[in-house]
Order: C-alpha cells, then sequence, then structure tokens
C-alpha cells in the first residue's frame, strides 16, 4: 500500500537480459507474499498484456537492443510514474552491449550465415525478428531513469528494500549497489 | 630527521619531510582513494583519484606526489572531491569494456570496489565501446586490453622490482595501451622472466593467469612488501598494505 491506502501498481519488463534479474526478483522468497498484498502486479514477462499499463513503478531488466524494444522503452517510460534500471545490462549493457565492438551486419552475417547450418539467411525487413539497432544501449541512453539497482544480478534484499520503501513513499536505503 | 606537522580532514597529524599526503594520511588511518598507487612503487599520478585540496591553492593536488608541509591544511573527503572521483571512474568505465559479470576478478577488482565506494550505480557518459585486444601469447599469462585502466603499476613493477622492463606504455590518450618489449606479442618478448609480479599488481581483470574463469582469479601482492621492506631494513617481514 502507499501512504494513501492504494495498492502500488508495479510492472517488470525484459528487454535484452537473461532474465536472470527476474529470477532475483523471485528470490525474495517469503518476501513476496507479503509485498502482494501491498502491490497490484500489472504487467510481466510471464502475464498477458496487450498493451502496457500505467504503473507507479516499472522494474526493467536488459539493455536496449533492438528497435521493438526502443519502442517498447519509450512507452514504458511514459506510462511509468518512476522507472527502475534493474540490474547491469539495464544499467551498463553488460553482456548484451559486448557486440558493439562490431558492425552489427558483420554479426548478423556471422550468425545466420557463416556459423550457421543450415544457412537460413540474414532476416530482412518484414521479418518477425525485430532489427537489431546498431549499438546496445543503457536504458538511461534513451528515457529518463529514476533509480539504478546494479547487479548482475541485483540482490534480492535490494530489489525488496527498492520496492518496500516505493510502497512506504520513502527513499529506498540501498547499501549493496555493486556493478557485477 | 625534520617533521612536518599538517592538519588532515581537520585532524593534526605528523609525518616526516619528503613524506607525500597520501602515505601520512593512510598512516593515520585516513584512507584516500587510489587505484594507480601501490605501496612500494614509485607514485605517477595516473588515476587522479587521490586528488585532495590543499587550504590556500585553487588547484587540486594529487596527494600521492604531493609532499607533507608545515602548517598545511588538507582535505580528502568534499563535495567537489567526491564528484571529481566519481567522474573519473565513470570515465574509466566508459572508456574500455569492464563487463564484470564475466571478469576473472568479479567480486575482488579494486575498479569495481572504487565505483561501490563512491556510489557509481550508472555511467552518465556515453561508453565508448573499442575493439580491443586480447593478448594470450604469454604460456602461464594473459593481458586483456578491455579492462586495463592504464595505472602502470605492471609497468613499474616489471622496471622498478624485477628489474626486465618488458612492459612500457605505447600511444596517446584514449590510444594509449600497455606493450610488451618492441611492441611484439607477450609471448615472444625476450626479457619477461614469467615472475607474474605484474599479474599480482593488476587492480583489475586486465592481467589474469591463465584458466581462471570468471572470479576466480586471486590476486596477492604481499611479495611486493617482502621485497620492499628486505632492500629498505634488510629484513624479509611483511609490513601494513598501504
Amino acid at each position: 500500500m502507499d501512504p494513501a491506502g492504494r495498492k502500488v501498481r508495479v510492472a517488470t519488463a525484459w528487454l535484452s537480459g537473461c532474465s536472470g534479474c527476474h529470477m532475483s526478483l523471485l528470490d525474495m522468497d517469503e518476501r513476496l507474499l507479503e509485498l502482494a498484498s501491498r502491490i497490484e502486479l500489472m504487467a510481466s514477462p510471464l502475464t498477458d498484456w496487450k498493451e502496457f499499463p500505467e504503473t507507479d513503478v516499472t522494474l526493467v531488466e536488459g539493455a536496449v537492443g533492438n528497435v521493438e524494444q526502443l519502442e517498447l522503452i519509450r512507452l514504458i517510460r511514459s506510462r511509468s510514474r518512476l522507472l527502475v534500471s534493474l540490474g547491469d545490462c539495464a544499467i551498463t549493457g553488460n553482456v548484451p552491449a559486448m557486440r558493439n565492438v562490431y558492425p552489427v551486419e558483420d554479426l548478423l552475417r556471422e550468425s545466420y550465415e557463416a556459423q550457421s547450418a543450415p544457412v537460413i539467411g540474414v532476416p530482412g525487413r518484414g521479418s518477425a525478428v525485430p532489427r537489431l539497432i546498431d549499438r546496445v544501449l543503457q536504458v538511461h541512453q534513451v528515457v529518463e531513469v529514476d533509480y539504478f539497482l546494479p547487479g548482475c544480478p541485483p540482490d534480492a534484499g535490494a530489489i525488496y528494500e527498492l520496492l518496500a520503501a516505493l510502497c512506504e513513499g520513502r527513499q529506498p536505503a540501498l547499501e549493496t549497489r555493486r556493478f557485477g | 630527521m625534520s617533521v612536518k606537522t599538517l592538519t588532515i580532514d581537520g585532524r593534526p597529524v605528523t609525518g616526516r619531510a619528503g613524506e607525500t599526503i597520501f602515505n601520512v594520511a593512510w598512516d593515520n588511518g585516513i584512507r584516500i582513494p587510489r587505484l594507480c598507487h601501490v605501496g612500494g612503487l614509485t607514485d605517477v599520478g595516473a588515476c587522479r583519484l587521490c586528488l585532495v585540496e590543499i587550504e590556500g591553492q585553487n588547484r587540486l593536488a594529487a596527494a600521492c606526489l604531493t609532499p607533507v608541509e608545515e602548517g598545511m591544511v588538507v582535505r580528502t573527503q568534499t563535495d567537489r572531491l567526491r564528484e571529481h572521483r566519481r567522474l573519473l571512474v565513470e570515465l574509466l568505465l566508459a572508456e574500455r569494456n569492464h563487463v564484470c559479470s564475466v571478469c576473472v576478478m568479479n567480486g575482488a577488482c579494486e575498479l569495481q570496489d572504487l565505483a561501490a565506494e563512491l556510489g557509481v550505480d550508472h555511467v552518465r557518459l556515453r561508453y565508448l565501446h573499442p575493439k580491443l585486444e586480447v593478448d594470450t601469447s604469454h604460456e602461464r599469462f594473459g593481458m586483456d586490453h578491455n579492462r586495463c585502466v592504464l595505472c602502470t603499476r605492471c609497468v613499474r613493477v616489471c622496471d622498478e622490482v624485477e628489474g626486465a622492463h618488458t612492459k612500457d606504455v605505447a600511444g596517446r590518450g584514449t590510444l594509449s595501451r600497455i606493450i610488451h618489449d618492441l611492441d611484439q606479442p607477450w609471448g615472444e618478448s625476450d626479457t619477461c622472466t614469467g615472475c607474474g609480479k605484474c599479474v599480482h599488481v593488476c587492480p583489475t581483470g586486465a592481467l589474469f593467469t591463465k584458466g581462471k574463469s570468471v572470479m576466480e582469479m586471486i590476486k596477492d601482492r604481499r611479495f611486493l612488501k617482502y621485497i620492499v621492506t628486505a632492500r629498505e631494513r634488510r629484513q624479509w617481514i611483511l609490513q601494513e598494505e598501504k
């Protein structure tokens, strides 16, 4: 509940990341039950949503790597009162951004042709696969971010503290903020 | 031996003439952040993290290169210094590819520790993502230029302690990099003795022992203390870390 007694509307999103940050979220164990009574989970990678909802807090895992994610993060920002970059991929680009040292065309050729058996060819325009952007971007390079929770993954206790504090309308006391 | 009396962070302290602000501060339990300094090697002031304010001077001074003076008033923790140090760490993180999660030194890295200590929870600058080499030509060690912060600890330990001077710095600005001999693969160096001192003084995962996976690299630079103390005092003992 927020101080006014309303359930806090929370959503989580998954861009270019390994889902490890979401696993860490689940690592809150029994604290999830306590949070469940205080928040309303509006959207997550496991819930079916047609249109991204309006939220009080959205936790974003992963970096921005393709045109679909670029569009989604802008939409998420416009519909979230507070946006949290959850984990190293969202904050630093981490492993997904390791591709930034190569031109996208070379990467695609390598993955879909040179190293692919059978050769299926580089997905072209109109393909179901979203087009990769030239460089993987940190979330805060695209939209404004309110809180950063580094870690690969961030500690479950830190995620809990952040959500609990935002529910209570206070500043989170985050001591374990660390990359890696 | 003449003694200098000064104030650091409001505390009256004393040091010997010629001693640096950095050493006097640490001797008195005042921990100034650093990356390029390592006790026993010549200081070069490369990382600028130990910058301090000295009353009456507009310019910030690198504590590791500034000798103490009588009546000096030094401040090591101010908002201005904190902001500079934060930005320095952000610049280091943005300049090369420090991907902590897949580093041999994850959890034991001095750059990672500094970022956490200075509250760097994101980098405000654009990452450069340069394409850099990983030299694994040496039989036992590797050099990952992606993780190098150019502190030159390896260059100095190789020259001053091992006496080989295999390593040096080539290039300018962001193109600077550590080289071996006449810029040849490490494994082909004629002067490298394979002692591994460079690996153990390296603050990040740039220098590592081959075969180590993520988080597995442990660096131990106590050898340096033994050697330096032995040279200075003719005693094979371990002195306190500085």
